[in-house]
């Protein structure tokens, strides 16, 4: 892990890379290199700088350039009691953020959408913009972070980003129970980071100072029988968004297929079939077409990708 | 102002029958009274918000009832080539609600009906116009709150809350608005009702409703809000810690995050606030300490006892003189009352204030609350420090006297001169007020071209001509078609 300074220069040097003609993608750890469809033949493929830039602890955020893997990340965080929002599944920050997919257990991690401080991007012209600001609190003009996470990359490529990191819990516990209500576990609960329901058995993630997790432990021992266990369930392949209301009764969701595991309070859903496609928004659409097609005219920015 | 364009709105908002309503509202009083006011008298009160700019100047001020009457209101604005400004109560600090270029006013108070509270989604869908203090003690009772508490909760409304993106001292842990914004309809500039966002966790396509959070009225209009509830904690602590030196309060804040406990609020008062907070209210403030630090810990019990004896530990390290433990809830209200109307104290000592808003990196708060002394000593002007300490935000506060010759130039120069310190620090130049026609000028201190002309590209994506409140956050060179569309620019905002 190489600790850099020169800020400028290196982003100055992606920028060339990317240059101001001719299809273009940035090339990450390719975990979710289809998503949204792959980039179409002839994209010219660039890579992101690498590596910490800057990172105080007692501000809770980091700047790191937007190739660096969230496994690299995670262990500078953990090395100083911290950690984020970002899900590790082998990839880029910079695909993290441009995917904008949460952990599941985002209710402890925080959301993805809002990790992204500062985003220091290549536009489609080539240019380095900066979106956002570096501190944990800032409203000095439009929310443009927000339009870029989840992007597919297809608003400005990510050259370096500043993040909000968080202290990381000093106790985390996975209890399991092989049948229990998913509803009333979740409620009896203040904040637990993931409560999971495959149908007949749930699974809760707790964290916090020891003493509340113990508190919460004994809680749920009302409810159910639970003990501990290593983690989460594995997970079927697809991913679903729905409603909590909607993961609460995920078994009668048309399509779904046999396995699932829900994340109650959230409605994330993981099942064994893709999740039918959804009714868009023509208006909504309409915004996002106008604004892809100002930020990016000759759809030179990960072409054949749509979010 | 054209009768014509009278007719039209007047036809659209027909005056209205007294509404059910589920928080109750004085309105019986309006019953039979026209939505659409062009008597000087409602005009000229609609010409400024609670920041201290002036210069605006309002067309007809609509009072829509139904996101249907908002987009007749659009669409006739549209057909007559004239502006909106959507406003809710005007308590904005960044002149955001000032309506320049003599747009229709589109003022969202009465819509302002808790819509569905939904605990299973743990989401309420309100109208804009609802209170933000009315909505937490609705919900209060079901064991949830809304939990963006800005001082001004009592009065602001959530549709202004969303679109400043507006903070307040829980939003240290909790998060800024955006944060608790699930989903919001917008009736667009162009007329068109969409909905951005969703109650599902990741909602396909690019994130609308975070880019139009923040918008200050320049994206279009909320007109229903889902807002996320959150857990009424069972547990809490605030602490008061009185300090010697107000450099010792600011790194006790830095030295409680840097420790690990993220606590639900942590503001700093300083003594001649302080003073003037403990005349008004009577909280049991201590008067003779140089700053005090007002810290909460909230969450189950065990926990919550951790780290309110961390945080006691931690201050006296660092100088704390005295630590204090609420000991009751009247106690623990009474000092978060003192908090929340300290600029209603201000107004015992001077008639105007000038309330400002920037954010610097905790570690540099101690070094630059004494530059915005040092500012206001040079101005000859006297500053109050009363600030969200927690995530570095500071609010400088100058209080003068409008009617003394010269004293708005100084307020202005030392103002400008806190702004520019803030940038140097590393810091930005808004926590949550927003930029409104207050920032403008100070952008380009911030952003490049390039960042400002794709801030721009974000607006006309939502907004392509420009109609929902020009003139505003984009400075003028940079903005799109903000000059066609003003009527007035005024002159000198600060006259
Ligand atoms: C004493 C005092 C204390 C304050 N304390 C805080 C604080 O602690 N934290 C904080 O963040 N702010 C604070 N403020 C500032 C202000 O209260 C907030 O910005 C508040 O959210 C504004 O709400 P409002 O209803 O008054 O909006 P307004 O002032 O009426 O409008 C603000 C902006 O929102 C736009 N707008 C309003 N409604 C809508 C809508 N439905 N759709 C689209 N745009 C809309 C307007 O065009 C304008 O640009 C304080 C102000 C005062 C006077």
């Amino acid at each position: 892990m190489t600790v850099s300074t020169e800020v400028g220069t290196r982003l100055a040097a992606f920028a060339e890379a990317v240059g101001p003609t001719g299809p273009v993608a940035v090339v990450g750890g390719r975990t979710r290199w289809d998503l949204g469809g792959a980039p179409t033949e002839g994209t010219r493929l660039v890579t992101a700088p690498v590596g910490v830039v800057d990172y105080q602890p007692q501000e809770m955020t980091i700047r790191v350039g937007a190739g660096t893997t969230v496994a690299d990340l995670n262990q500078v965080l953990a090395d100083a009691g911290q950690r984020c929002a970002l899900p590790d599944r082998g990839g880029t920050v910079g695909g993290a953020l441009a995917v904008g997919q949460n952990d599941i257990d985002l209710l402890g991690r925080g959301r993805v959408r809002d990790a992204a401080l500062q985003i220091d991007y290549i536009s489609a012209e080539g240019r380095v913009v900066t979106a956002g600001g570096p501190t944990v609190k800032n409203v000095s003009g439009f929310n443009l972070p927000k339009a870029l996470v989840g992007s597919l990359g297809t608003l400005g490529l990510f050259g370096e980003v500043i993040l909000r990191t968080n202290p990381a819990p000093a106790t985390v516990r996975w209890l399991h129970a092989e049948r229990a209500e998913p509803l009333p576990v979740f409620e009896a609960l203040l904040r637990p980071a993931a409560v999971l329901f495959d149908g007949q058995a749930v699974w809760v993630k707790l964290e916090g100072h020891t003493v509340d997790v113990d508190a919460e432990s004994r809680a749920l021992e009302a409810l159910a029988s639970f003990r501990e266990v290593e983690g989460p369930p594995p997970l079927p392949p697809h991913r679903w968004s729905v409603t909590p209301a909607d993961a609460l009764r995920a078994a009668t969701l048309p399509g779904q297929g046999e396995r699932f595991v829900a994340a109650i309070g959230v409605g994330l859903l993981f099942a064994d079939c893709p999740q039918p496609a959804r009714p868009a928004d023509l208006a909504a659409r309409q915004v996002a077409d106008r604004m892809k097609q100002l930020f990016d005219p000759s759809c030179r920015l990960n072409p054949g990708r749509r979010p | 102002m054209t009768d014509e364009l009278e007719d039209e709105l007047r036809r659209a908002l027909p005056a209205t029958q007294v509404r059910g309503s589920r928080i109750r509202r004085r309105r019986g009083s309006d019953a039979g009274r026209s939505r659409v006011r062009t008597d000087s008298a409602e005009r000229a009160l609609l010409r400024r918000d609670a920041s201290v700019f002036d210069g605006g100047v309002a067309g007809p001020v609509c009072f829509p009832e139904t996101a249907a009457e908002v987009q007749a209101i659009v669409r006739i604005a549209n057909a007559h080539g004239r502006a909106i400004v959507p406003r809710g109560a005007g308590t904005g600090l960044a002149g955001g609600a000032i309506p320049l270029g003599a747009p229709i006013v589109i003022a969202l108070t009465r819509m302002n009906r808790i819509l569905e509270v939904d605990t299973i989604n743990r989401v309420a869908w309100v109208e804009p116009g609802v209170i933000n203090l009315d909505l937490s003690k609705y919900l209060r009772p079901m064991g949830y709150h809304f939990a963006p508490d800005p001082s001004s909760q009592q009065v602001c409304t959530i549709g202004g809350n969303l679109a400043n993106n507006s903070g307040g001292p829980h939003c240290l842990a909790y998060g800024v608005t955006d944060t608790h914004i699930i989903a919001t309809e917008v009736v667009l500039p162009s007329g068109d009702i969409v909905m951005l966002g969703g109650l599902d966790p990741e909602p396909d396509g690019l994130d609308l409703r975070g880019a139009f959070v923040g918008g200050e009225g320049t994206l279009g209009i909320a007109t229903k809000i889902a807002v996320r509830l959150t857990k009424n904690p069972p547990a809490v602590r605030t602490l008061l810690l009185s300090f010697g030196h107000v450099a010792d309060a600011a790194n006790t804040v830095s030295a409680v995050i840097a420790a690990g406990i993220v606590p639900a609020a942590m503001e700093v008062m300083d003594q001649r606030i302080t003073i003037a907070v403990e005349n008004y209210v009577h909280a049991g403030y201590p008067i003779d300490a140089a700053a005090v630090l007002l810290a909460e810990v909230e969450g189950l019990e065990g926990g919550v006892q951790i780290d309110a004896d961390r945080i006691g530990e931690i201050g006296r390290a660092h100088g704390a003189t005295d630590v204090r433990l609420a000991a009751s809830d009247r106690e623990r209200a009474l000092l978060w009352k003192g908090r929340k109307t300290a600029f209603g104290a201000i107004a015992q000592i001077k008639p105007d204030y000038y309330l400002h808003d920037t954010v610097v990196p905790r570690a540099k708060l101690a070094e630059v609350l004494a530059q915005v002394y040092e500012i206001a000593d040079r101005h000859e002007l006297l500053v109050m420090n009363v600030f969200h300490a927690g995530d570095g935000n500071l609010h400088p506060l100058l209080i003068f006297d409008g009617r003394e010759p010269g004293v708005l130039d100084r307020v202005h120069e030392a103002g400008a001169e806190i702004v520019r310190a803030s940038l140097a620090a590393g810091g930005v130049l808004s926590g949550e007020h927003g930029i409104g026609v207050e920032k403008q000028a100070y952008m380009s201190e911030q952003f490049s071209d390039d960042d400002l002309d794709h801030q721009n590209r974000l607006r006309q994506s939502f907004d392509p001509h420009c109609r929902s409140n020009p003139g505003k956050v984009i400075p003028m060179g940079h903005s799109c078609a903000d000059i066609q569309a003003l009527r007035r620019v005024p002159t000198g905002v600060w006259g």
